[in-house]
């Protein structure tokens, strides 16, 4: 069992998520509200990463997080190395390619809340922070916690962006999916059936956590 | 034309713009009196509700209530729904979800000190004859008990409006009956002007005081119901209040 690649895939998943919810929950209800034209084009690009060969995505952040960038260059002048193969990169990386899996269910849960809502919140004299407080994040709650346990989820089994991105520096930018190839490569099916399981029951174990809350939420707001 | 400050007690109302939606709006209503707007779908009755209450905001226009200004097109001010004392019961009650009655009635009451919230809530539940249902959420009440809720909620604010969008277009005759005759008693107790937007005569008849007959975001014509029966101001009027003979 490789505890070093399940350490930094369990870091990398809560690190992804501390910085993508709260990023999803702006850009979400934004989009649920906006009326702005291209707003279409703005949802197609964000969903991306969901349709695009995890490859490609990966080539396209090696590329931009590389030395031969604007972004590369900045990043090695600010921080004193590259993005990548780090585990900064890493998260860069994965919070990228995890937006529609934050972004869609939140922005779902705040447009499922009737505008009528928001106008009685204004009519009782609420202020914008308290109605956001009290009505809406209530309201948008199992989506957010939804946006949340896919992210986790989707994080600790990616694989095709986190080796484009990171490679496989042990304790850096090993996680446990490509440690699992690792272990394929070398014959060692025992390690990697072992590691599989592991990732499978907490994979199981998040989603089945995030249904039962979603459930017990419905059930107090029905 | 205009009549904005020509009381300084009541709400004078007068909206114009051509687009998005047309609204050609001029009206006043004093305290305690209780002008119905009336009109088919699309003719401009909620969106002049929702300007009243700052929910929308026209081209032009002004709205003044009690002396105090809320819109004025001309000299650019308009004060938002959250700090106008307005009472609004929706359509469709828009009672929050996930919060029990008497905490939907407390979130109407923020101005108050925290303590005293919960009484006041109470009080005002009461009034509406609900009673033991402060815990109860609105999935687990009635149409019309979650109505009497939404109105003990619009009047925690202490409104100097009072704004009813077809608040009996969804509960059943008895309820309504019952509905019609507590508003009778607020009006009693608490003389505000009162604007009650619906499309049933009914209401019209037994509630309204004057009558606004509304169409394409217009005032065709207003009055008593009376005048207004008898002596309709056009053939579209008399088509929208039904007065025209059915055709063979």
């Amino acid at each position: 069992m490789d505890w070093d690649a399940l350490w930094l895939t369990l870091r990398l998943g809560v690190v992804t998520v501390a910085i993508l919810i709260p990023l999803a929950m702006i850009v979400g209800r934004w989009l649920a509200l906006t009326h702005i034209r291209g707003k279409g084009l703005l949802e197609a690009t964000l969903a991306l990463p969901l349709v695009l060969p995890p490859t490609v995505v990966g080539f396209y952040l090696l590329v931009a997080f590389g030395s031969g960038s604007w972004f590369g260059q900045t990043y090695q002048k600010l921080f004193g190395h590259a993005l990548v193969f780090t585990f900064e990169g890493l998260v860069v990386a994965s919070v990228i390619v995890n937006i529609p899996f934050a972004v869609q269910p939140v922005q779902r849960a705040f447009e499922s809340i009737p505008p009528d809502l928001r106008d009685a919140a204004a009519t009782c004299g609420m202020s914008w922070w308290r109605m956001i407080r009290k009505i809406e994040l209530p309201l948008a709650w199992p989506g957010i916690l939804t946006g949340l346990v896919l992210t986790f989820a989707h994080t600790l089994g990616e694989f095709g962006v986190v080796l484009m991105v990171g490679g496989s520096i042990p304790g850096e930018t090993k996680t446990v999916a490509i440690a699992i190839y690792d272990r394929v490569q070398a014959f060692d099916d025992v390690g990697a059936g072992r590691m599989a399981l592991l990732l499978l029951a907490i994979s199981l174990v998040t989603i089945a956590l995030s249904y039962i809350f979603t459930q017990r939420l419905g059930r107090r707001y029905a | 034309m205009r009549e904005p400050d020509a009381q300084p007690f009541g709400l004078s109302v007068a909206l114009r713009q051509d687009a998005p939606i047309p609204l050609d709006v001029d009206l006043s209503v004093a305290p305690g009196e209780l002008m119905a707007l009336v009109g088919p779908s699309g003719s401009g009755k909620t969106t002049t509700l929702r300007a009243i209450a700052g929910l929308y905001r026209p081209l032009h226009g002004r709205i003044a209530c009690n002396g105090s200004v809320w819109f004025d097109s001309t000299a650019g001010s308009f004060v938002p729904a959250r700090q106008r004392r307005i009472g609004l019961v929706f359509q469709s009650y828009a009672l929050f979800p996930h919060l029990t009655a008497i905490e939907n009635v407390m979130e109407a009451l923020g101005d108050l000190p925290a303590d005293q919230r919960r009484d006041h809530a109470r009080t005002l539940l009461e009034r509406m004859h609900l009673h033991d249902m402060d815990d109860r959420k609105p999935a687990q009440m009635s149409g019309g008990q979650q109505q009497r809720v939404s109105v003990a909620r619009a009047l925690a604010r202490r409104p100097d409006v009072l704004l009813l969008d077809e608040p009996f277009s969804a509960v059943d005759r008895v309820t309504r009956r019952r509905l019609r005759r507590e508003l009778a008693e607020i009006r009693r107790d608490l003389p505000m002007p009162v604007i009650l937007v619906t499309h049933d005569l009914d209401d019209v008849t037994r509630l309204a005081d004057r009558v606004c007959v509304m169409d394409r975001g217009a005032i065709l014509q207003r009055g008593t119901l009376d005048d207004v029966m008898r002596q309709p101001a056009n053939a579209k009027v008399a088509e929208l209040l039904d007065l025209l003979p059915d055709e063979a």
